[in-house]
């Protein structure tokens, strides 16, 4: 029985108004805007925009603010105003090898042809807090030198020219887009890349740090990571050729997996791929292996039942706006659904009782 | 440089370039050009696809935001424009730089507004370009140990 009840505006408008004021916070301390967001927590709108699965920083700063700094209720923000946009079209696959670099390392090859460029990293900092940060001061300009001309090679292409490396042929077939039709079981490798780059960092990272505690054999060097601005480009219909839409900065990181070889395949190294809007760089590296790891079937591994090599697993729960969606649903009024189980549960008790007192009679 | 290489050029440009640097400079031509819509400014979103592995199959990235508008001037010309984020006034201007590019106006144009985005952004690049090359790391051999 369905019984509809009504009430509780009022409460839902103050308590509304409550909200608008907590974020606010302290009206003798500055209001903090958009753009201090966008430019000062730039790690943050990264990862509204990878997991919202929108490029738009202006719009992730402001999700940031509006959610007072909750990552995934911003997340839900953006992916909620990204169903309201018309889709123009699909862009030509980004050309990471044309990527102007911000950082590129890579843990294989020391002498790698563009050289080790450490970009604006944590790493090597002494995780230390830094007070100055807390006093108003100037920050010093970086140091600066001569760059190097022209793209920076991807890594990988030296072991794919002496065949080391499982090949990645490439392809124009166009992906299936789990924004457009429901995910089907079992994905492709294009959809699963496409719900890793979106799913929950923290998600993509536990299961990564399961891999190389051996929850399946997946031995990962990075071959390269980089980051850095890639222009976007697409067919426009009436005008007939291909423009340039923008640019946008990705985390891109390849891996470099042991495969020992199978019926059909010489021994040689196996690839995982990360790729992600903006800074975000663990996201990336994670992403890679958990790549690798569902690829145990196409490359003829055997499966060993880890959870990262379980597609139904890691896909269907790697959503935090899907995951928080039916959790937190359970918070919402559940009143008739709970007076039923009161119900069911009082009768069973009588039952028992009942039982007791003719077992105790007998 | 055919024309069209040429358009595709200034096209990039101008959605590439931040949407106040190019108001700064449209203001600045004092050009204000009778149009039309052909369709008027709208905000959309565009699929951005990577490829597996860098060099494999195509798959969706994520999206991002894409402002497009056309128009037609008095004498005919149609201009297009498709910038980068959610900003109308920045593809109209396109649009009508777009136009513009395609007669007369083309080297005050060119002069006035694409040169200086080119410029600027020339300086954007170099400015991260020169601060990467600088953390670019210089190995050197300590102690070779005896053997």
């Amino acid at each position: 029985m369905y019984v509809a009840v009504k009430g509780g505006e009022r409460a839902i408008d103050n308590a509304h108004a409550w909200l608008a004021e907590e974020r606010r916070g302290d009206t003798g301390v500055a209001n903090l805007s958009v753009a201090q967001i966008r430019e000062q927590l730039s790690l943050a709108v990264n990862r509204v925009m990878a997991e919202g699965s929108l490029y738009d920083p202006d719009l992730a700063a402001l999700a940031i603010k509006q959610a007072r700094g909750d990552l995934i209720e911003a997340i839900f923000l953006i992916r909620a105003y990204r169903t309201t946009l018309p889709r123009f079209g699909a862009s030509h696959p980004v050309n990471t090898a044309a990527m102007r670099c911000d950082r590129r390392i890579s843990a294989t090859f020391k002498d790698a042809p563009g050289g080790q460029v450490l970009g604006p990293t944590f790493d090597y900092t002494h995780r230390l807090l830094d007070f100055k940060l807390a006093a108003e001061g100037e920050t010093p300009q970086a140091p600066t030198a001569t760059p190097a001309p022209g793209p920076t090679p991807h890594i990988m292409g030296y072991l794919d020219r002496e065949g080391l490396i499982q090949q990645e042929p490439g392809s124009d077939e166009t992906p299936p887009d789990l924004t457009r039709e429901p995910m089907q079981l079992p994905a492709d490798r294009a959809l699963r890349l496409q719900a890793l780059t979106r799913g929950d960092e923290g998600f993509i990272l536990s299961l990564a740090y399961s891999t190389q505690r051996g929850y399946a054999r997946n031995h990962a060097f990075v071959g390269e990571l980089r980051i850095g601005a890639v222009a976007v480009e697409m067919d426009i219909p009436e005008l007939g050729f291909a423009i340039e839409l923008g640019e946008i900065t990705l985390t891109e990181c390849e891996t470099v997996n042991q495969f020992t070889g199978s019926k059909t395949e010489p021994p040689q190294f196996t690839r995982g791929y990360g790729l992600v809007f903006g800074q975000t760089e663990r996201k990336a590296i994670a992403m890679a292996l958990v790549d690798r790891a569902l690829r145990w079937r196409e490359l003829g591994e055997e499966d060993q039942g880890a959870p990262a090599q379980d597609e139904e697993f890691v896909l269907m729960h790697a959503d935090n706006i899907q995951a928080t969606g039916f959790l937190e649903h359970i918070k919402l009024p559940h009143y008739v659904d709970f007076q039923s189980e009161l119900e069911l549960v009082r009768k069973l008790r009588r039952e028992a009782e009942g039982a007791a007192h003719r077992e105790a009679a007998e | 440089m055919s024309t069209e290489t040429e358009r595709k050029g200034w096209m990039g440009l101008l959605a590439r370039a931040p949407a106040e640097d190019l108001h700064r400079l449209w203001s600045d031509t004092g050009l204000t050009p009778d149009h039309a819509y052909l369709r008027a400014p709208e905000v959309g979103g565009v699929m951005v696809r990577g490829r597996a592995g860098a060099t494999g199959a195509a798959f969706n990235l994520g999206e991002m935001t894409v402002t497009r508008c056309a128009l037609q001037l008095g004498d005919g010309r149609v201009g297009h424009g498709y910038v980068q984020g959610r900003d109308k006034r920045h593809a109209t201007q396109a649009a009508l730089i777009d136009a513009l590019m395609q007669g007369a106006e083309a080297e005050r144009v060119r002069t006035m507004i694409l040169n200086p985005l080119t410029e600027a952004e020339t300086a954007r690049h170099t400015a991260r370009a020169t601060r990467a090359a600088a953390t670019k790391v210089d190995f050197f051999t300590l102690v070779r140990g005896e053997d």
